[in-house]
């Protein structure tokens, strides 16, 4: 089969994070490109959410297992563990509630996949402090009154923040304002400076699901961290 | 069991018997013999892999595409079903009958009862929406169609084809559920209620049997449809289409005329429905709609199903403005259904025209429909 070209970096980058064979759910899946190369390059079997109705419509009419919907209400319908990897590309800076959205996509997952723009960028960081303004870059292209992006975090942030939740980073990577990708686990000190764009593979600590036997059936569920 | 295939050249339809097959019915009550006429468009494959059942509505009939006899219009979904559109007939084999209970050639209270020259009237048997889809798997067993690709419907035709994926899952690779729901509401029954009260305080009615003499109890029924069109649409669909527009007059008459727009409409609307509706058939299938509700046993049907079912594929279809099956209601079988990871696609569709929505020019539902068809198609036939 013929590779199809990403049409955003981090689509590649989030294919190599991702084992053959898996079941898949992608939270704003667009029109299903994102499904489309996994179902391609990953025999993934997929799913996806999708807000904007023209293009859940559209990834429908393309054959994707696609529900219309909002992912700040709607994920709670899916059960524990029903999907071995739970993709949220660029949207966590957009959700009104990143941190519920962060415990419950390692709810229905196994592992989930989060890439976000980092705000601790130099460039960012430069703007604010020369001009005074809010920032606007390209990956941040949208002025401070009209952005969907409500919660802007650095990835220090967001390394805290998986702390705090006994989330296990279990791999990461960065990506320069120049297209250059590095491991960020191996270089935190300048990371947060240098980091444009930032791709993490996460799962939960020591997770042991407690196991229910009944006479028929083996019911898990992954309510308890152990240390 | 003896099945018989003719055609009905008057009702330009086919007819299959089913004679001395003592169907069950979810009542308790056994039919021995009935009849379904339905129509076929576009050629059955050789793998027999192409085949699509259509379900109708509450006042639809066999006559999906081309010309309709009874009424001389076109079919119901004309625009949906034929060559080149979205149910493709150079693709598929598309097939639809009219339900058991119905008044288009199908057994119902307007047919003769087994073995007499007496028609049904008010002895026909209660008929559920299980009813209608286990006859109907009879026939698409006896036209020798071991599964079909696809069950479609809107409405009365989105529980057959949800009731299809619960009771012959094994038969079927997916569903299209438009404008439909795990059950039928408090205020869809209520509605019902109001039409039949319609038909049954006509003094022509006669405890179903106005057939004896050869009557119509048209005031009831005429005013059954006009209520039940009332919920079809939506309040800004008849803004749009008649305002406070008056009726062939340039002032209000101060008396009970039609001065209206939407009066004359209404009255339109009753009125050609009368000619072509049997007032029996509307009582029974209104109450099987009545009577479908797998609000508490959908999901353990899917669940815990000794039929497997882990290979459909759900396609489910809302509108904005439908207010009789209103989008809450889609989702929750959307709901249930990623509960268990089953694949489904939902959408709803932004439109003010209302629960009629899936009848009229909605140029996303024909988008969607085709796609889901043509590419999972394509994925069987690889």
């Amino acid at each position: 089969m013929n590779k199809i070209n990403s049409i955003r970096k981090d689509w590649s980058l989030i294919e190599t994070l991702i084992a053959e064979d898996r079941k898949i759910l992608d939270i704003g899946c667009g029109d299903g490109g994102l499904m489309e190369q996994l179902e391609n390059n990953r025999n993934a079997i997929t799913h996806g959410i999708e807000l904007n109705r023209d293009l859940a419509a559209n990834a429908i009419a393309r054959g994707f297992n696609v529900v219309h919907g909002n992912a700040e209400l709607d994920l709670s319908q899916y059960s524990n563990n029903s999907f071995d990897y739970v993709i949220l590309s660029q949207t966590l800076q957009a959700m009104m509630k990143p941190k519920d959205i962060l415990s419950e996509l390692l709810r229905i997952g196994s592992k989930a996949i989060v890439s976000f723009p980092n705000f601790g960028h130099w460039k960012i960081r430069l703007q604010l402090l020369i001009s005074g303004r809010m920032p606007v870059t390209e990956s941040l292209p949208y002025t401070w009154y009209d952005t969907p992006n409500i919660h802007f975090f650095t990835i220090k942030d967001f390394l805290n923040l998986c702390n705090e939740m006994n989330i296990v980073i279990e791999k990461s990577i960065g990506l320069t304002s120049k297209g250059k990708q590095f491991d960020i686990s191996e270089s935190i000190t300048g990371v947060n400076f240098f980091t444009h764009e930032a791709i993490f593979l996460l799962s939960y600590k020591n997770f042991e699901p407690i196991k229910i036997k009944s006479s028929k059936k083996v019911f898990a569920k992954n309510s308890v961290i152990a240390n | 069991m003896k099945t018989k295939f003719t055609t009905d050249t008057k009702l330009e339809s086919e007819i299959a018997y089913f004679q001395n097959i003592n169907l069950k019915l979810e009542s308790g009550d056994i039919i021995d013999s009935f009849k379904l006429a339905f129509k076929t468009y576009g050629k059955l494959n050789a793998d027999k892999t192409n085949a699509i059942l259509v379900c109708h509505a509450l006042t639809g009939d066999q006559y999906v595409a081309g010309n309709n006899p009874i009424t001389g219009r076109e079919g119901w979904w004309s625009r949906m079903v034929g060559p080149n559109k979205p149910i493709d007939t150079n693709k598929f084999f598309v097939i639809c009958s009219n339900v058991l209970g119905g008044c288009a050639g199908s057994t119902g209270p307007k047919e003769l009862q087994n073995g007499s020259d007496v028609a049904y009237g008010g002895n026909f048997p209660s008929v559920t929406i299980k009813d209608m889809v286990k006859a109907q798997s009879l026939l698409i067993e006896n036209l020798n169609i071991e599964k079909l690709f696809s069950v479609i419907g809107g409405s009365m035709g989105a529980m057959q084809a949800l009731q299809w994926a619960i009771d012959f899952p094994d038969k079927i690779l997916n569903i299209i559920h438009i404008a439909g729901a795990l059950k039928h509401s408090a205020q869809n029954i209520a509605f019902h209620e109001v039409g039949r009260q319609a038909i049954m305080s006509d003094p022509i009615w006669k405890n179903g049997k106005y057939f004896e003499n050869n009557e119509v109890p048209e005031r009831g029924l005429s005013v059954a449809r006009m209520i039940a069109h009332i919920t079809y649409l939506s309040e800004n669909a008849m803004h749009r289409k008649f305002g406070r527009k008056l009726q062939s007059r340039d002032i209000i008459s101060f008396g009970f005329d039609a001065d209206f727009q939407v009066e004359s409409y209404l009255r339109y609307q009753g009125k050609s429905f009368v000619e072509r509706f049997d007032a029996n058939s509307y009582l029974y299938l209104t109450r099987a709609m009545d009577y479908f509700d797998h609000d508490e046993t959908f999901r353990k049907n899917i669940e815990f199903s000794h039929n497997p079912n882990n290979h459909l594929k759900y396609l489910i279809v809302s509108f904005t403005s439908d207010w009789l099956f209103p989008t809450i209601e889609s989702k929750m079988i959307v709901n249930q259904l990623n509960s268990l990871s089953r694949e489904v696609s939902f959408l709803e569709i932004d439109t003010d025209k209302g629960h009629d929505s899936f009848l009229l020019e909605e140029p996303q539902l024909d988008n969607v429909i085709k796609g889901f068809l043509t590419n999972n198609f394509a994925k069987i036939d690889e």
